[in-house]
């Protein structure tokens, strides 16, 4: 600590100003505050702050992703020596996996850190914490597969285009992870869908890697699946490397609602919005995929990963407590209504989300009306 | 018909430092000081000039666009200096008291109109103890409020406790209040602690419609309880002061002095007894921290509470509207990792820190930001601090950028600085609540007039 405290305190002249690197002063403030929160005092107005800040805020939804990461990893390796005809124990799974998924991590934070740094300096504003999320939820949404470059361009694609050009964290209307997912999934589609993305190596295999959702989608009858709903549960499926596992993702949503960092809010009407829409298609039955009971389409494919961490994003969700309610809901709905009768892609949940993005602020203005309505009724009595 | 409210939302930041329930007696301070800065946007003319003798309840300067409202000298005694700011701003008028203090002579009678009573607080320089909701400053002698609010208690961190200074002084309390029921055609609200038993004081009290308010902080403070009881709408005007202040109206029409002898109470984690004191309005710390004991370290001492207070030296004064000192430690230093470390010292509203397994724990809460300003990020932190029916984010954002429309629409005329100092105090990208409302009411103020 005191080597990190005196390095910094050597290095810190040639970054103020004056000094010779005066304007890579955020790159410098970023590693600084990142190992040592900052000695700044209140000057005005509250003299005493809570303990929690943005930093805080983003290490508690990488806490969150933990589980999936871990459990996206050994998928990764299980799927492959599945695909294969191989056993493999529990930590060969884990390793194979870490080292598939280790080098997406680090194409992920390094392109999206060295571009939230760039727009740091040009502009002259501190880094901001965003990207640690980000950064870590990119990764979790793409196949094993994805060809690093790809992910690299989606990454800058997302970061400048899905944020900077507003104007950095806080600022942006759509969910910059599910941006770069959206990016690649428009222009690199063969990479993106289909049945050959999603265990390692399945290409050249020829083994069926296809998702459930692939299956239903070309009319598999859902209790025909080589899957059962245990292991849907469980995550022991293709997809994308966070997305399978239901335990892992819920574990996760336990710990963004106890600690307040993710709305229940929205978490919770997600998935009203989901069960209903599909109970409302299990009673159409017009296909496959209509019939496939509710309950189950609320645990395959990325519905309960796209709840947890993609819809409770408070920047591009509702800001609203009743706005919230409605926002996730219509997030459900859309989920399944796109997964059921898009005939390109079985699986609605980024579109959705995306789609209500644009909405959010539209649900809060109705919901700010009302309040305002309220007061001007009160003014009139 | 008075009302019983039950607000849930809130917050209580529990600190170290409490004030015991004794007073100490110390000698009278020997500098006094009258600030033109605790009466926001006032534009003081000064009537005195340094070398000038004056008494108690002397008029030092009056608001310089309405002669009507003047300021008087607490203590009796010599201008020694007036202290000027940027652009010659009078920032101080300091007085060296004299041993025995000396009065001018006033004499009312409490029994007369309203425009002679009005016109009595007026001349002693009482008046300014009476503020307006909207905008928070010195009412106008010459609006007519559609009500009167007395909050009787104090929720905020380590805040005086209204019924132990107010022991006993029923009758006093009483004058003020039959004095006070004259400003208004409409009703006096005297709004009492629905968390404790409240003292006879306030219960007891005559010709006032009481009502109960319940709830963690800023249950205490008058805008919240308007806004449940008397709602303003725009072009509303209530008017508010507190308990303290009723007694010295009471003193002015009785003893006919302007006396604004009162309790504070010192507290916070840096005193060693935190207790409360009999001073003077305006009078300097410094005697209060000899009798007691300041901890070692660097310290800010606050005049007022955590929350809204003003920083002030050692030897500063104790403000116009206050009556409680806070000294806690700075946090000037630096912490490695802290916002990675599990940190059961650190108290936080949100559950990313433990503080909420212990919710009795008594906190050491310093100066430090802990963290950085940043844009918007986390929704919903606001609502939960805010006992109002009003968007407090949706809100500041209209006064960040002017919006006057949105803000009226918004409910600008309901809240103040002081009401949402917990959603400064809670938010994660550390915006700074408080000046932006402040700023956007004086912006209303000034399309307004």
């Amino acid at each position: 600590m005191k080597l990190f405290k005196n390095l910094l305190g050597s290095v810190k002249p040639h970054f103020e100003k004056g000094g010779k690197l005066e304007k890579l002063y955020p790159a410098y403030d970023a590693f600084e505050t990142f190992l040592f929160v900052p000695d700044h005092t209140t000057h005005k107005g509250a003299h005493v702050r809570d303990a929690i800040d943005l930093k805080r805020t983003m290490f508690l939804v990488i806490v969150a992703l933990i589980p999936c990461l871990l459990f996206g990893m050994w998928n990764v390796g299980y799927q492959y020596h599945l695909a294969i005809g191989e056993t493999a124990t529990l930590f060969e799974n884990f390793i194979f996996g870490f080292w598939k998924f280790l080098p997406l991590i680090i194409v992920s934070y390094g392109v999206g850190l060295a571009v939230e740094f760039a727009f740091a300096i040009y502009r002259g504003h501190s880094v901001n914490e965003g990207y640690l999320v980000t950064g870590l939820l990119i990764p979790l949404t793409m196949p094993i597969d994805v060809p690093l470059w790809m992910l690299a361009i989606s990454v800058i694609f997302a970061v400048v285009i899905g944020k900077e050009v507003f104007g950095g964290t806080g600022m942006n209307i759509l969910n910059p992870a599910l941006t770069a997912r959206a990016f690649l999934f428009f222009a690199y589609p063969i990479y993106m869908s289909g049945d050959k993305v999603w265990v390692h190596d399945a290409m050249v295999d020829g083994h069926s890697g296809s998702t459930i959702l692939g299956e239903l989608a070309a009319s598999a009858n859902w209790q025909s699946l080589s899957f059962n709903p245990f292991d849907m549960m469980m995550g022991t499926i293709p997809g994308s490397v966070g997305e399978t596992s239901f335990i892992a993702i819920m574990i996760g949503a336990l710990i963004l609602i106890a600690t307040g960092i993710g709305s229940w809010r929205i978490i919770l009407s997600t998935f009203v919005g989901g069960f209903l829409m599909g109970t409302l298609f299990n009673m159409w039955g017009a296909n496959e995929l209509m019939s496939t009971p509710a309950e189950i389409h609320l645990i395959i494919g990325s519905f309960a990963f796209g709840a947890v961490f993609m819809a409770t994003d408070p920047v591009t969700g509702s800001q609203t407590n009743m706005g919230k309610y409605i926002y996730g809901f219509l997030i459900g709905v859309f989920a399944i209504l796109i997964r059921v009768f898009n005939p390109a892609y079985p699986e609605g949940m980024m579109l959705a989300i995306l789609l209500m993005n644009i909405f959010a602020p539209l649900v809060d203005h109705y919901v700010i009306q009302g309040n305002i309505k309220r007061r001007l009724k009160r003014a009139n009595a | 018909m008075s009302k019983d409210i039950r607000l849930k939302k809130g917050l209580n930041i529990n600190l170290q430092g409490e004030a015991d329930k004794v007073y100490a007696s110390i000698p009278q301070s020997q500098s006094f000081s009258i600030k033109p800065t605790d009466f926001h946007s006032l534009t003081p003319k000064l009537v005195v000039k340094e070398g000038d003798k004056v008494k108690a309840g002397s008029c030092l300067f009056y608001d310089k666009y309405d002669d009507r409202i003047r300021f008087s000298s607490p203590v009796s005694g010599v201008v020694t200096e007036i202290v000027r700011g940027a652009k010659r701003r009078i920032m101080e008028v300091r007085i060296t008291a004299d041993a025995e203090i000396s009065y001018e002579g006033f004499s009312f009678d409490s029994n007369s109109s309203r425009e002679e009573l009005i016109d009595a607080l007026l001349v002693s320089g009482v008046w300014p103890f009476i503020r307006q909701k909207p905008f928070d400053v010195i009412a106008n002698p010459s609006d007519k409020p559609k009500s009167i609010v007395i909050s009787t208690f104090d929720t905020a961190p380590l805040a005086p406790d209204n019924d132990f200074v107010l022991h006993g002084l029923d009758k006093e309390f009483q004058a003020g209040i039959e004095v006070i029921k004259k400003l208004t055609d409409g009703k006096v609200h005297l709004n009492v602690d629905g968390n404790t038993n409240p003292s006879k004081v306030f219960t007891d009290c005559l010709g006032v419609e009481i009502n109960k308010i319940s709830g963690p902080h800023p249950a205490g403070n008058v805008g919240v309880q308007i806004h449940h009881i008397d709602p303003i709408n725009k072009g509303d005007v209530v008017w508010y002061l507190y308990p303290q202040d009723v007694l010295t109206i009471a003193r002015l029409f009785s003893d006919g002095k302007y006396d604004v002898s009162r309790m504070v109470a010192l507290t916070g984690s840096q005193v060693e007894r935190p207790r409360y004191y009999r001073t003077i309005s305006g009078a300097s710390i410094a005697n209060m921290l000899k009798e007691n004991s300041i901890k070692a370290g660097s310290n800010r001492f606050i005049a007022g509470n955590v929350l809204t207070g003003t920083q002030i030296s050692t030897e500063g004064c104790i403000g116009f509207y206050d009556s409680q000192i806070t000294v806690i430690p700075e946090g000037n230093e630096q912490e490695f990792l802290g916002w990675i470390a599990p940190a059961l010292h650190k108290f936080s509203m949100s559950k990313s820190y433990f503080s909420w397994l212990t919710p009795a724990k008594k906190y050491n809460l310093n100066t430090n930001y802990n963290g950085e300003e940043r844009a918007y990020v986390v929704t919903g932190q606001y609502e939960k601090v805010l006992p109002m029916d009003i968007y407090p984010m949706q809100l500041i954002k209209a006064c960040m950028i002017e919006d006057i429309d949105t803000m009226e629409q918004l409910g600008i005329y309901e809240v103040s600085a002081e009401d949402m100092a917990l959603c400064e105090f809670v938010c994660t990208s550390k915006i700074e609540v408080q000046n932006i409302i402040r700023e956007g009411l004086d912006l209303i103020k000034k399309e307004c007039s």
